[in-house]
């Protein structure tokens, strides 16, 4: 498969009355044309701020993307100019947003929201880009398209705005689509009808998705490839399997500990992450995961540690990158560190 | 009216320890037959009805002390009206709610103030539910200025040794709301639910703002200070991998209706209802393996609108399995079909 997207080291920082934050801080990585990738992080992971800096939409100011490079199709998106950067935006790579009441205009019909970019891209009259719209939205599964069309956004329910968003997010047929947590402010009955119908579309469209969420649990059933993102950077990188089966980063073995599970066997405690997330103004030296990792070792509060590959298509940022079941199951681990460190998993 | 020995005195003295599901336990809190219906009022001046939303349509359930019932849905279908209306938050349009055989509903005053300190809530939002210009210590000693029980001193101490039941320093209690994260916010938060050794608490949605790494951290507190203390939660939630692990019976809630009660493995293993059944398949499973295996439901088309809900079972135009019955027929009964199973269901013989 072709590579299509390729970010390397990007840095996104925002000045505020307090400070610096460091939103995004170096992670690289890839998606292949057709390929569904994963970004899973909490709220200040700087898996939105990532996408956004892609998307060359962070405001500015207050933010500011300060290092890196984006590769799309071979082009450094950050050297555009915004006219051209304005072509690809919405064409060859679509994004939908989490709310789409808020993403959507309150005072413009439906139809002219979509139609605005099948004129402007595609260079469609004014008639087509309508009978077009109409088709986007029936492909989307709004019943009705041809009256509905002409509605406002506030005529619709919550799943059937997304929808819109979608359709509009699709219609001029995007290499890629990024998908910023969709579905997480509807009930999971819509939620699978969402997912349902953009897994259809992709298997029509053949365009990448890149899915940004905070449940673990839901990208098991969707995603090829999965990124664990914590304080602005990529803690770990796998297939899906591995990633489930095998994690390697504290973080991300300490997020599948914390989250019950539907089909849980019996009653377990749930393990939680102690601490909080990391303060991205005061950002800390070496790990930023340290603080409240329990494999901690010297080494981690001084260096932060890169990504390292561990096996094929596996990657983790880890000084102890613990590994086997010992680590993953008994509780006796978590408050003696000394024993836990798994040392042979290094190298 | 049973005489509570819970309130006031320490907490430590509050514990029977009736955690265990299966034994058979006393009621605490039982619901009849429950409405609450908000009018749709038009004009300016002289207003009149038009209509109603008929938020929670007749529930009816049983909450035994010492369990977590957990109450699940997706937004709309009433579960936090509920809670609310439980608690005389809202004055039920109809119905009971008996707290240890006391009629809720008929108490007025001082009467249901009195009976107020023994039940307390938590909300969803932690951000909101604390007054950002008074410190941890008013915040959490309000309550019991209001009822008058510790003053001063007492009062202090109390709330400190509340901020360290919950997990928090007691050295906050002059600190600000803002001070905080929303994990801590939401522990300040059941530190006060806590101040008046309630019997009872509704938890509505308490861990869905917060971050998932926090979240287990509010849970494991909540199950603790349920050992702790012999509490009985109502825990509202969307989340059914949470309510999972809370509950030791589950009821799931659609349009204002409890369409499915059971114990909590029972449920989850043997659901009956449709509604149900779609719901569990949809929620994901962090398993690749397990993921690509499994059939699932999806459901066409919205919930319907509680101004004007479906006749006949309310589910009937989003169900896959539904029949003439459930088009024409009366609304189906929430029925035992054996071992505390509830449904509502006409094909579930």
């Amino acid at each position: 498969m072709a590579r299509l997207l390729e970010v390397r080291r990007l840095e996104t920082r925002f000045h505020t009355q307090d400070g610096v934050v460091h939103a995004v801080n170096g992670p690289s990585f890839y998606v292949d044309e057709g390929e569904t990738l994963g970004i899973v992080g909490e709220s200040g992971s700087g898996k939105s701020i990532s996408m956004l800096s892609v998307m060359r939409l962070i405001p500015t100011p207050p933010g500011k993307i300060t290092g890196g490079e984006v590769l799309f199709d071979g082009k450094n998106l950050l050297k555009l100019k915004e006219s051209e950067m304005r072509r690809i935006r919405g064409n060859q790579i679509a994004m939908i947003f989490q709310d789409p009441m808020t993403s959507l205009n309150p005072v413009l019909r439906v139809s002219r929201q979509i139609t605005e970019s099948l004129q402007l891209h595609l260079g469609m009259s004014a008639k087509q880009a309508r009978q077009r719209a109409i088709e986007l939205l029936q492909m989307v599964g709004i019943p009705a398209a041809a009256e509905r069309v002409d509605n406002y956004p506030h005529q619709f329910s919550g799943g059937m705005r997304q929808r819109v968003m979608i359709a509009m997010g699709l219609s001029c047929r995007p290499k890629l689509l990024i998908a910023d947590e969709p579905t997480t402010a509807l009930d999971v009955t819509i939620q699978a009808q969402i997912v349902e119908l953009i897994k259809a579309l992709q298997d029509e469209i053949g365009m990448a998705i890149i899915w940004i969420t905070h449940d673990l649990a839901f990208l098991a059933g969707i995603a090829d490839r999965i990124l664990v993102m914590y304080g602005g950077q990529i803690m770990e990188q796998a297939s899906v399997h591995q990633l489930y089966k095998n994690p390697r980063h504290p973080y991300t073995i300490g997020l599948l500990q914390s989250i019950p599970r539907l089909d849980e066997r019996r009653h377990e405690k749930l393990q939680p992450i102690e601490g909080m997330p990391p303060d991205l103004v005061n950002y800390p030296q070496g790990c930023p995961f340290a603080a409240r990792c329990r494999f901690v070792i010297d080494r981690c509060w001084s260096e932060d540690p890169q990504l390292e590959s561990v096996g094929p298509n596996h990657a983790v940022a880890c000084w102890v990158k613990p590994q086997g079941k010992e680590h993953l199951l008994s509780t006796a681990v978590t408050n003696d560190p000394s024993e836990s460190l798994g040392r042979k998993a290094n190298g | 009216m049973v005489n509570s020995t819970s309130f006031p005195g320490n907490p430590s003295l509050n514990t029977d320890n009736p955690t265990s599901p299966h034994s058979s336990q006393a009621t605490l809190l039982r619901v009849e037959n429950l409405k609450m219906h908000f009018p749709i009022l038009r004009g300016l001046v002289f207003q009149r009805q038009v209509g109603s939303v008929k938020a929670v349509d007749g529930v009816s359930f049983a909450v035994r002390r010492g369990e977590t019932l957990g109450l699940v849905g997706e937004s709309g279908c009433g579960k936090s009206t509920t809670g609310r209306a439980i608690l005389q938050l809202y004055r039920p349009t109809a119905g009971h709610v008996y707290f240890e055989g006391t009629d809720l509903t008929q108490l007025q005053g001082e009467e249901l103030r009195r009976m107020r300190r023994r039940m307390q809530m938590v909300f969803q939002d932690p951000y909101a539910s604390l007054n950002p210009r008074q410190t941890v210590g008013a915040i959490v000693g309000e309550p019991m200025t209001v009822f008058n029980v510790a003053k001063g001193k007492a009062q202090q101490e109390r709330v400190k040794e509340l901020l360290d039941v919950v997990g928090l320093s007691p050295s906050f209690i002059n600190r600000y709301p803002h001070e905080f994260s929303g994990g801590q916010r939401q522990r300040i938060v059941i530190a006060r639910a806590l101040a008046l050794n309630p019997d009872f608490i509704v938890c509505d949605e308490p861990i869905s703002a917060l971050d998932v790494s926090i979240q287990a951290q509010v849970v494991n507190l909540l199950e603790a200070l349920q050992e702790q203390f012999g509490l009985t939660y109502l825990f509202i939630a969307h989340d059914l991998s949470v309510v999972r692990h809370i509950s030791d019976r589950v009821a799931v809630m659609y349009l204002g209706k409890v369409v499915e009660l059971a114990d909590r493995d029972e449920i989850y293993q043997n659901p009956l209802h449709p509604y149900t059944q779609a719901l569990l398949s949809a929620v994901p499973i962090p398993d690749p393996e397990v993921e690509a295996r499994r059939q699932r439901i999806v459901l066409k088309g919205d919930v319907p609108s509680p101004v004007n809900p479906p006749q006949g079972c309310n589910f009937h135009t989003r169900c896959p399995l539904a029949t003439d019955v459930c088009r024409h027929g009366l609304p189906p009964m929430l029925r035992d079909v054996g071992d505390g199973h509830f449904v509502a269901c006409h094909l579930v013989s």
